[in-house]
């Protein structure tokens, strides 16, 4: 299938998105990724029991810190789409880069980080 | 083990806001365990912290280790040549407040504890840990069928249960087994129901923290 996504999505592979820890999500926003997101398998179809339930609970604690720290919570998202689900996949990416274009670059990034081109944002996507 | 909580971001944020470079030390004992000081911890709240610094436009460099234990000096001691070359603003520790104060002993410089240090308890399930003892210095558990009254029962009643007892839960709260109603199905199990008919006597609480702060002295271990 040749679908397009936003080219401003940079995949990170992980096996299952069980693998994914609070740091991995945090790092990507503390370097200035303007948005990081998982995509895992939808419930109760993880091929690992619930590494997708483990990911959305972490997801959902980094919100939670990032509240704290007074950035937008939004800027992290659990999307649940099949393996074999290509548009979801795409459809997924264009979500999240429309949610950050519309909260704008990371405060995160300093003035020096600041990217001329900035067009809608980097987003840093967990993938199965 | 020693159970704790890491104190809100908000909190430390207050606590480092004049600072520019400090060192979070974490625990691999406990704190580990009940994750909330371990290296992993660490690498979380270090993160959170720049990415709240960056934000504001103040970074704040913040260098992450994890020590082995922080309620022995030689661990502690391993500190020394990073606090010496590095020119820290503060220390932060991830332990229970044994270590911040076992840092503090040791190093002229200001210690921060990053955790509420909250109970001696054990994990009931992933995530999930419970209050289990509350070292009054003189276990007496076995005469109340291995359960403790006095961590447990929300009053520390020795001869209970109280009034407030109903369907298993403690009147302070439906959170809260009652631990009395959990003797007494203990007792029942054990054949051993009838010892319950004697009072128990008023605990002497001289080996809990009404005689101060406590010490164990072991000769045999003295180096
Ligand atoms: S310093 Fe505290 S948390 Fe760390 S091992 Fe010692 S008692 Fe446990
Ligand atoms: S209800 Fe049970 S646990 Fe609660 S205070 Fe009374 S005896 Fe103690």
């Amino acid at each position: 299938m040749r679908l397009d996504y936003p080219p401003n999505v940079r995949i990170v592979n992980v096996p299952c998105t069980g693998r994914v820890d609070m740091l991995h999500l945090l790092k990507a926003i503390e370097n200035g990724a303007d948005g990081v997101y998982v995509a895992g398998c939808h419930e109760g179809e993880c091929h690992f029991q619930n590494g997708n339930l483990k990911a959305k609970r972490r997801v959902a604690a980094v919100k939670e810190i990032l509240k704290e720290v007074g950035l937008e919570p939004e800027r992290v998202e659990m999307f649940h789409v099949a393996a074999s689900d290509g548009p979801g996949f795409a459809a997924a990416a264009r979500e999240m880069t429309e949610r950050i274009r519309r909260l704008g670059p990371s405060p995160v990034r300093g003035a020096a980080e600041e990217d001329p081109l900035w067009e809608g944002g980097g987003a840093e996507a967990m993938s199965t | 083990m020693v159970v704790a909580e890491r104190k809100p971001i908000e909190e430390i944020l207050a606590m480092v806001a004049d600072f520019k470079k400090v060192l979070l030390v974490g625990c691999k004992g406990c704190v580990t365990v009940c994750c909330a000081g371990g290296t992993k911890e660490v690498g979380i709240l270090a993160s959170a912290l720049r990415i709240a610094r960056k934000k504001a436009g103040n970074p704040l460099e913040v260098v992450e280790h994890t020590l082995e234990r922080q309620c022995d000096p030689e661990y502690v001691d391993q500190l020394a040549p990073m606090i010496k070359e590095n020119g820290f603003d503060a220390v932060l520790s991830m332990a229970c407040s044994v270590g911040p104060q076992f840092i503090a002993k040791k190093y002229p410089i200001q210690v921060f504890p990053m955790l509420n240090t909250t109970f001696i308890g054990g994990a009931l399930e992933h995530g999930v840990w419970a209050e289990f003892c509350q070292s009054c210095g003189n276990c007496i558990i076995h005469n109340f069928g291995g359960l403790c009254p006095i961590a447990r029962c929300s009053k520390s009643l020795m001869n209970g249960p109280c009034g407030g007892s109903a369907n298993k839960q403690c009147e302070v709260s439906p959170e809260i087994d009652c631990i009395w109603h959990l003797i007494y199905d203990r007792m029942v199990e054990l054949g051993k129901v009838e010892k319950l008919r004697t009072v128990f006597p008023i605990k002497d609480w001289s080996t809990s923290r009404d005689g101060g702060p406590r010490k164990i002295v072991r000769e045999d271990l003295k180096l």
